[in-house]
């Protein structure tokens, strides 16, 4: 066992730099990995706080709900506006301090906590070689030829899955679980999270998998490739939040106020499209890659606040369950 | 003396209750920790239904495909063998993720199957539904029970074999005299443990059940605790999983016979020869379970080769992470394995996999806060739940052969007055060196393709080969994701083989 604990030891040896104050920000994994915005947003913050910004990746929710109040976070960079209800009751997190109107946003935001870093609108993603048809709405997807199979997410394992019940409880209410029924055949599966499903759809086992409509500037930029497209529907899209809060217990409560003034900055907005390939939410669609200015959007946003979203979810998911087991 | 007698009894007592309160410790917490309880919906029940159901349907189909493949490998010698023996566990080993890609490279929409049938003018399959989960989870299951059956014909003493062959035994008398009464041994044994795997299914069932139809038990737990953060539900719905699991393992337990045969000189096997027509049938069988395990593997492997040479020096680094978790894993779940090869332990041991992972996590990280910063604790938690996922296999692989020695052998160890390490050194551990090479090598493959609970303890800066792969999926990049998979494929086969190959190497018996 000693042994054990020295090679684990060894490998958990980072560079620890004495006397730096540490600012401890807690990610959800792909945001901290090497392919994602976490180290470019530590290098760029490092440069101006003479601190040590540290990100701890995993599941967010589940681990400041053990922790408690105890939590050794300072930030907690992530959460999504489908949970921020759970997330606020907890009353661990302290206003943001910055100024609301200064998001560039589809939608008016007020709330004091949870702020806002990037946004995107959930999307149906299409192969254009074989999807030919146009999909201008949730009902072209339910005339789709049989070849052309969806693939999306489990709203009870996938914060995406989960946006799109609400997404199609907002456009059809009391006629969602008629919708889910008629779609049905048309769903090749259901998967537990988000790589699964658009790991199924670029295998081509899918012709249409539930993204996000800035998916394809990835595709544009990394790979050169125009087929993959986002399907805009006139009814609007759902639009989804990523969000940062300051923990109200942090210990560096300095560093935390200057790191959520980080967020909203240039530097950290700009860092964003390329990195996690959505839209950053504190600058005008003039200041954006050109890749990303010119994906095609929905001309309206849908949105439930997160009490709408919790009142609605468990009833969404039923009629989501119901509508595909038939 | 006594004292000795008294230590080799106390062992498997003590390496018991440590499995027990590693599981039951972490279950309780979770439990007062969560203060209210919960009640289960009708949702839940069809959930558990299902979950049940898949789970029978998977074992019995895996037990029934496993039986001619390991009669034919048993009675059959041919070039590359030994190669196909050692391929017939790497769909085992697999990260979940990755197996269902290869499993729809054959049976998928754009899959080998279907390009054959649209060639000849046919009507696309679907593999999505109860026939998808069945396909993987016997893809994954079938070449675990061959090797166990496999085992079990290695196990029958060549006297026996030889006495039938010159009575002229033939057919169904011989599958009578022999192969059942091992098959009484194994197959409840090796139906159990698939049938607990299943119950565990997720990702799979779901994925190619083809929607919500398909909600098994672990769902409910995956969403009641990483979604709702509703440990009142987790943890009754662990619960209900444990008591499951507990039930079959029972079960399985108190059917299989004991050890049916008489002891043999321990002589090597001879080789069994077979007429033409046996011999025809066995080539089919075997090429059918080749064709079938091999080519979704060989698609994956094929399909990130020329990626590895991309990949980041971090993969690397990461796998080399995911070789140290492993041999940790290997040792400790070895330890307790050899200590506990025997009925009640076979029990004990299926606890290993009763509990959901994230409740464990849960737990283990609710018990350490108090003490250490989780994190810290990260690799060391997920060496000892990834040693307990893999004890109940080891145990079964294990338990046939260490109790025949202890029936065997005990005489004799207490004539020459052995002492427990004399007992182990040369007698236990020598004579069990085949079934411990196997079982070895399973059990690293297995850690190092598991994820582990390293998503809730939280690693930036020690990712997993494992995570490293999602890590990749999670940013788009599908084709290094499907390099990281061979090289994850390549590794957890290399690692099986080292250990496998060191069983057989010694084991002239």
């Amino acid at each position: 066992m000693k042994h054990l604990t020295l090679g684990a030891g060894l490998l958990m040896a980072t560079s620890v730099v004495a006397q730096t104050p540490v600012l401890s920000v807690y990610a959800p994994d792909y945001f901290t990995s090497e392919w994602g915005p976490g180290p470019s947003i530590e290098a760029a913050f490092e440069e101006t706080c003479a601190c040590d910004l540290q990100f701890s990746a995993g599941d967010l929710l589940p681990r400041l709900m053990l922790e408690g109040p105890s939590t050794n976070a300072d930030i907690v960079i992530g959460l999504n506006t489908d949970i921020t209800k759970k997330a606020r009751s907890t009353g661990l997190f302290a206003p943001h301090g910055q100024n609301n109107a200064d998001l560039d946003l589809p939608i008016v935001w007020n709330d004091d906590v949870f702020l806002p870093f990037d946004w995107s609108y959930v999307s149906f993603i299409y192969d254009a070689t074989r999807v030919t048809t146009p999909l201008n709405s949730f009902e072209d997807l339910t005339t789709l030829p049989d070849d052309q199979k969806i693939v999306i997410q489990d709203p009870r394992s996938s914060i995406s899955g989960l946006a799109l019940v609400l997404w199609v409880k907002a456009v059809y209410g009391d006629k969602a679980a008629d919708f889910w029924a008629r779609l049905a055949p048309h769903i090749l599966t259901v998967t537990k999270g988000w790589s699964e499903a658009y790991g199924l759809f670029t295998d081509g086992e899918a012709a249409v998998v539930l993204s996000f409509n800035t998916s394809p500037a990835y595709h544009i930029v990394a790979e050169g490739d125009t087929t993959k497209k986002a399907a805009i529907f006139d009814e609007g899209h759902y639009a989804y939040f990523e969000l940062v809060a300051k923990v109200a217990g942090t210990d560096q409560p300095e560093l935390a106020d200057q790191f959520m003034a980080f967020v909203m900055s240039d530097t950290f907005q700009s860092l964003i499209p390329m990195t996690n390939w959505s839209y950053p939410a504190a600058q005008p669609a003039s200041e954006w890659p050109e890749a990303f200015a010119a994906l095609p959007a929905p001309s309206k946003a849908v949105f439930h606040d997160e009490n709408t979203a919790a009142a609605l979810r468990d009833e969404a998911i039923e009629e989501w369950r119901t509508g595909l087991s038939q | 003396m006594a004292h000795r007698v008294v230590a080799m009894k106390a062992v498997p007592i003590i390496a018991g209750g440590f499995v027990v309160c590693l599981v039951l410790f972490p279950l309780i917490t979770v439990w007062m920790w969560a203060e209210t309880g919960a009640s289960l919906g009708a949702a839940d029940w069809s959930a558990i239904r299902f979950t049940i159901w898949q789970a029978f349907l998977s074992a019995l189909l895996s037990c029934v495909a496993a039986i001619p493949v390991a009669r034919a490998l048993a009675r059959q010698r041919f070039i590359g063998r030994s190669a196909i023996i050692v391929l017939l566990s790497a769909p085992f080993i697999l990260p979940v993720i990755v197996a269902v890609m290869g499993i729809l490279a054959v049976f998928g929409q754009n899959g080998l199957i279907n390009s054959v049938l649209s060639v000849i003018g046919v009507a696309p399959v679907s593999i999505y539904g109860l026939s998808g989960i069945l396909i993987a989870h016997v893809f994954f299951n079938m070449p675990l029970v061959t090797r166990m059956i496999l085992q079990g014909w290695l196990a029958i003493p060549a006297e026996r074999l030889r006495l039938a062959d010159s009575l002229g035994l033939k057919g169904w008398a011989r599958f009578r005299v022999l192969e059942w009464p091992m098959m009484q041994q194994i197959l409840p044994s090796a139906f159990g443990v698939v049938f607990v795997i299943c119950l565990s299914s997720f990702a799979v069932a779901l994925t190619l059940g083809g929607g919500p139809r398909a909600t098994t038990l672990e769902l409910g737990i995956y969403q009641a605790f990483r979604f709702d953060f509703d440990l009142g539900k987790a943890a009754v719905l662990a619960l209900l999983q444990f008591g499951l699991v507990g039930v079959a393992a029972l079960f399985t337990v108190w059917i299989s016979s004991k050890d049916p045969f008489a002891q043999g000189l321990d002589r090597p096997i001879v080789h069994v020869t077979t007429g033409r027509f046996i011999r025809g049938i066995d080539t089919c069988v075997i090429v059918v379970a080749i064709a079938f395990l091999g080519i979704p593997m060989l698609t994956i492997f094929v399909k990130g080769l020329l990626g590895i040479i991309s990949l980041p020096f971090s993969i690397w680094q990461a796998a080399g992470r995911s070789i140290l978790i492993a041999a940790g894993s290997t040792l400790l779940c070895l330890g307790f394995a050899l200590a506990l090869a025997r009925r009640w332990g076979e029990v004990l041991g299926s606890a290993g996999i009763a509990v959901s992972p994230l409740v464990l996590g849960a737990g283990l990280f609710l018990m350490i806060r108090p003490f250490a910063n989780p994190f810290d604790w990260a690799l060391i938690v997920t060496m000892i739940l990834n040693a307990m996922l893999s004890l109940p296999f080891v145990l079964r692989i294990l338990r046939p052969q260490a109790e025949s020695i202890r029936t065997d052998y005990h005489r004799l160890a207490a004539t020459m007055g052995l002492g427990p390490w004399a007992w182990v050194r040369w007698i236990y551990v020598p004579r069990l060196r085949r079934p411990i090479g196997f079982a070895a090598g399973l059990t690293a493959a297995l850690s190092m393709g598991d994820l582990g609970v390293i998503v809730l303890f939280g690693t930036s800066d020690h990712a997993t080969l494992p995570l490293k792969l999602y890590q990749l999926m999670g940013a788009y990049r599908m084709d290094q994701a499907a390099a990281a998979a061979t090289v994850l494929l390549g590794l957890s086969l290399l690692s099986f083989w080292i250990f496998d190959y060191w069983g057989r190497r010694g084991a002239h018996a």
